[in-house]
């Protein structure tokens, strides 16, 4: 178990620029997960972790200790890839035994400690199969028993559910956020998938283009993004240009097209700064649609949907206000609202996020 | 419904006509007369007697000239296969593995050979190896040596030459089987502890037997096959089994045991193919890579 560092890390493929001075800390035993899009440099700065990559330029520090020149097999960290690289030509069992064989593991401890590992990713009894014998999440499982069995300082996980249908993906994500929680591993989970991101968690590293552009808790990522980038790509979210005209000691006003004066609470508003334009992000479950008469002080707009995404308990309505449309989801009370319905949308100023207009 | 289940489904027969009808015409029926060809009785130069008799076969069984064309044969067959294998393998593992983007040209290179006729690859070791060949002159040039080396007609050419000739196969085989292999599992060897050598001989070389059995078989029955090779590069003793066909056929005009020997040929090598197939275990192999 050991905290893994990256300082000043770049890293060039010829011309392109895959990993533009990225300086991470991913702390003992925890989950951080890096997102974002490919060809984000995700992938590439865990493949540096792994040895597999070298960095240009920048150190990479494992428990404290520089290991930019240690080889891979000498770093003693379990790697589980996409498409679960199990070897075919070994039984499960020998592709599990495989790293305690490296380490100097008796005969004897070995057959235990893969029985311990079958345990922990619960697929008791198949030592003797052959890959091409079990199912997809079944190999991604045995995966993740070969990376965890030699008791890695980090665990790397690139993208390891992607390869897995729907319902499987949902269940393999509460169980591998389990089996680390247990073994507590400094774990390094790479993505593009936001809501695993969320779901899994202690730590989220968003990027884009190579670039770091937020590092938070999942909360913090998906309430406060820092960038309009990390906005859009942690679910749907409506922009709109906004001018400052005007705050106090715990809000500030912002003059928004079609909803007039909004007052964000000052808190909402931290990577604003003293700018006096920026952008309002509103999330689309924060956008509601009513049929009722509101009163006054609410802040709001009328508009007409134009298109309804009926998902059973949600629904996502695409309503056009003025010359814009906006998205907002909504849970489903009673019916939901028709396409062509005129509606009033709703906006909670603490709902709201502003970012500088730059930005 | 059960009718038209029972009933005789002929298409696989129909798609298969077309080969089976070669390999009758052209393999079974011309075999079949070579077998029969075996029992003629040679009387003199071309000319037989047709006859159902035994004494070519009890040639070949009791003069011991034959048997040391098959220990020849035998054992220059297993040194060209062994060769091709691990000279071949790094081209292959080259080809496959760099991240070159024009990854044809470097196959094209490969088949490049084949445009050029298999008997002047073949000479065209005269001009290197010969007494007057380039080696010797750069080696006279250098003054390393006063009279040339006798690099010529001796088995070391006729090996030579048989690496030169069969060695695309077993690349391409090789190549083929390695290409094959998820490009993950040696990283994925590597993170566990594994050195790269170790990764290499613990997951890629057994993944990659199928294409190195594929080649070593082919290579193994093109030069078991072969006679021009040692014909033109080897000396007086260096003879295959072939090569006493060649003799039989074409010098002494002895078809009946030209017969007798081919039809010998065609059995050990087809044995050397089940064999194989058996033991080193085709189906198995294939097996990885389900």
């Amino acid at each position: 178990m050991a905290r893994v560092e990256l300082k000043n890390i770049q890293k060039s493929f010829g011309l392109v620029k895959a990993v533009k001075d990225a300086n991470v800390t991913f702390e003992e035993n925890s989950f951080t997960t890096l997102l974002g899009p490919s060809g984000c440099g995700k992938t590439t700065i865990l493949r540096m972790v792994a040895g597999l990559e070298a960095p240009t330029s920048g150190d990479i520090m494992v428990g404290g200790k520089r290991v930019n020149e240690v080889p891979i097999h000498k770093r003693n960290l379990g790697l589980v890839f996409q498409n679960y690289a199990l070897f075919p030509h070994r039984t499960i069992g020998e592709n599990i035994a495989f790293g305690l064989k490296y380490r100097g593991v008796s005969k004897s401890d070995t057959g235990a400690k893969v029985k311990e590992a079958l345990d922990i990713v619960r697929l008791p009894g198949v030592e003797d199969r052959y890959p091409s014998q079990l199912s997809g999440g079944q190999q991604q499982r045995i995966a993740l028993a070969r990376a965890i069995v030699i008791e890695p300082d980090v665990l790397l996980l690139d993208e390891p559910l992607s390869a897995l249908d729907a319902n499987l993906r949902e269940d393999m994500r509460v169980e591998l956020k389990a089996i680390q929680h247990r073994i507590g591993v400094t774990s390094i989970f790479v993505t593009h998938d936001q809501s695993e991101a969320l779901a899994m968690s202690d730590k989220i590293i968003v990027m884009s283009a190579g670039r770091v552009e937020q590092i938070g808790a999942p909360e913090e990522v998906y309430n406060n993004p820092a960038s309009e980038f990390v906005a859009n790509f942690l679910g749907a979210s409506n922009i709109l240009d906004v001018s400052v005209s005007g705050s106090d000691s715990t809000s500030i006003a912002l003059d928004a097209p079609y909803f007039g004066t909004i007052a964000v609470p000052r808190d909402r508003a931290v990577n604003l700064g003293a700018a006096k334009s920026g952008k309002l992000v509103i999330r689309a479950e924060k956008l509601r649609l009513t049929n009722e008469a509101v009163d006054d002080k609410a802040i709001s707009a009328k508009g007409v949907v134009e298109a309804v995404d009926y998902q059973g308990q949600v629904a996502r309505y695409f309503v056009r206000i003025g010359d814009r449309q906006f998205q907002a989801m909504n849970m489903i009370e009673g019916r939901p609202f028709d396409m062509g319905a005129e509606v009033t949308v709703k906006i909670n100023p603490e709902d709201c996020a502003v970012l500088p207009a730059d930005r | 419904m059960s009718d038209t289940a029972k009933e005789f489904d002929r298409r696989p027969w129909v798609l298969l006509a077309p080969s089976l009808l070669a390999i009758t015409v052209l393999v079974v029926i011309p075999m079949s007369f070579i077998l029969v060809y075996s029992f003629y009785e040679n009387i003199d130069l071309a000319v037989d007697r047709v006859a159902f008799q035994l004494g070519n076969w009890q040639e070949l069984l009791t003069d011991g000239y034959y048997h040391i064309a098959i220990w020849k044969t035998l054992r220059l067959s297993v040194i060209v296969t062994v060769l091709s294998a691990v000279l071949g393998y790094i081209p292959a593992y080259f080809i496959a593995m760099t991240k070159f983007r024009h990854k044809w040209l470097l196959l094209l290179l490969l088949i490049l050979p084949f445009w050029v006729s298999f008997i002047i690859r073949t000479l065209s070791w005269i001009h290197i190896l010969g007494n007057k060949g380039a080696l010797n002159g750069l080696f006279m040039w250098l003054g390393l040596t006063e009279q040339p080396i006798p690099m010529m007609f001796n088995e070391f050419a006729v090996i030579l030459g048989f690496v030169h000739v069969f060695l695309p196969y077993m690349i391409l085989n090789v190549y083929v089987s390695l290409e094959g292999i998820d490009a993950n599992l040696e990283p994925a060897a590597r993170t566990l502890g594994a050195t790269p050598w170790q990764a290499f001989r613990e997951v890629t070389l057994p993944l990659s037997t199928p294409g190195l059995a594929a080649g070593g078989l082919l290579v193994f029955v093109l030069t078991g096959g072969s006679y021009v090779t040692p014909l033109i590069l080897g000396g007086p003793n260096d003879f295959m089994f072939g090569n006493l066909i060649y003799d039989a056929v074409v010098s002494e005009l002895n078809w009946p045991m030209g017969a007798t020997l081919s039809f010998t040929l065609l059995v050990l090598l087809g044995l050397v193919v089940v064999l194989y197939s058996r033991f080193m275990g085709m189906n198995q192999l294939s097996k990885a890579f389900s």
